[in-house]
């Protein structure tokens, strides 16, 4: 059975580029709302591709992000160049961060990110070697 | 209440985002870590922080809060203030402490 993708957009991050960052979501929460989606998902998947978008901007050397509109699914994808993440659990931890001081100056760097992007994901699955990158994918299912 | 009528209120220094002064303010939110903003914020809160660098328009606009307030005498970036103007964010410096803001607020009837 071939897959039926309604809609798919494909975004490109820059490493450190904070003047920015958030495009790529706002861009995502725009063509959620023209779709029609329901408001709480909407919130879900904005909260997901902003801390994915800002993850690639602070913590890796550059990434790309992916939106896939399903009917029955909404699919949010990061895959970045580097430098990976030795240990997946501790990042995962609440409150866990390895933000440098110009991130936390600006307010990133709580260790929540990850967190919250589980947390708003139906499925969620993170693979990351060091030395390589880092792939997220993150899944809201719709209806 | 709107954006404005808070606005007449409270002695806030408006410096972006008039065209959203229509906005209706359902309760705020303190805060100035972005990743809690994100995940606690309410869509209509109005926001009152001590960031004021252009990521919190990102914030702003992807939570939909009703506007933010900069506090502590800070001032706001160049850079803010274009992209609120962009998206229609209302952004207003005060010299107050987020507590006495959010005694104001509590007086003014936004709970
Ligand atoms: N794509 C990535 N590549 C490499 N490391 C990452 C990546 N995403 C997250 N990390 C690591 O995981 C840690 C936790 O990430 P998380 O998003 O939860 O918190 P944070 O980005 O540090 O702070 P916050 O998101 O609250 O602003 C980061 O500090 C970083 O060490
Ligand atoms: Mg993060």
């Amino acid at each position: 059975m071939t897959e039926e993708v309604a809609a798919s957009f494909d975004y490109q991050i820059e490493k450190d580029d904070f003047k920015i960052a958030g495009s790529a979501s706002s861009h995502i929460k725009k063509i959620l709302k023209q779709l029609g989606l329901p408001n709480p998902l909407i919130r879900r998947a904005s909260i997901i591709a902003y801390e994915l978008e800002i993850n690639l901007v602070i913590h890796t050397l550059g990434g790309s992000m992916r939106l896939e509109v399903h009917p029955d699914r909404v699919v949010i994808l990061t895959e970045d160049i580097g430098p990976g993440i030795e240990d997946v659990d501790q990042a995962m931890t609440e409150g866990y961060s390895t933000a440098n001081d110009t991130a936390r100056e600006m307010g990133f760097g709580a260790g929540m990110g990850l967190p919250n992007i589980r947390r708003c994901s139906d499925e969620f699955s993170i693979r990351s070697t060091l030395g390589e990158g880092t792939w997220i994918r993150s899944e809201i299912h719709v209806g | 209440m709107k954006v404005s009528e808070m606005l007449a209120g409270a002695e806030l220094n408006q410096v972006a985002g008039e065209s959203g002064n229509g906005n209706g303010i359902k309760g705020a939110y303190i805060g100035d870590l972005l990743s809690l903003v994100m995940s606690r914020a309410l869509e209509g809160n109005l926001w009152i922080t001590i960031q004021a660098h252009e990521n919190i328009v990102a914030v702003a606009s992807l939570v939909e809060v009703s506007a933010i307030v900069v506090c502590e005498g800070i001032h706001v970036e160049p850079g803010t203030v274009a992209k609120a103007n962009e998206l229609d964010i209302p952004i207003f410096e005060s010299k107050a402490s987020a507590f006495e803001l959010a005694k104001t607020m509590i007086g003014l009837g936004i709970q």
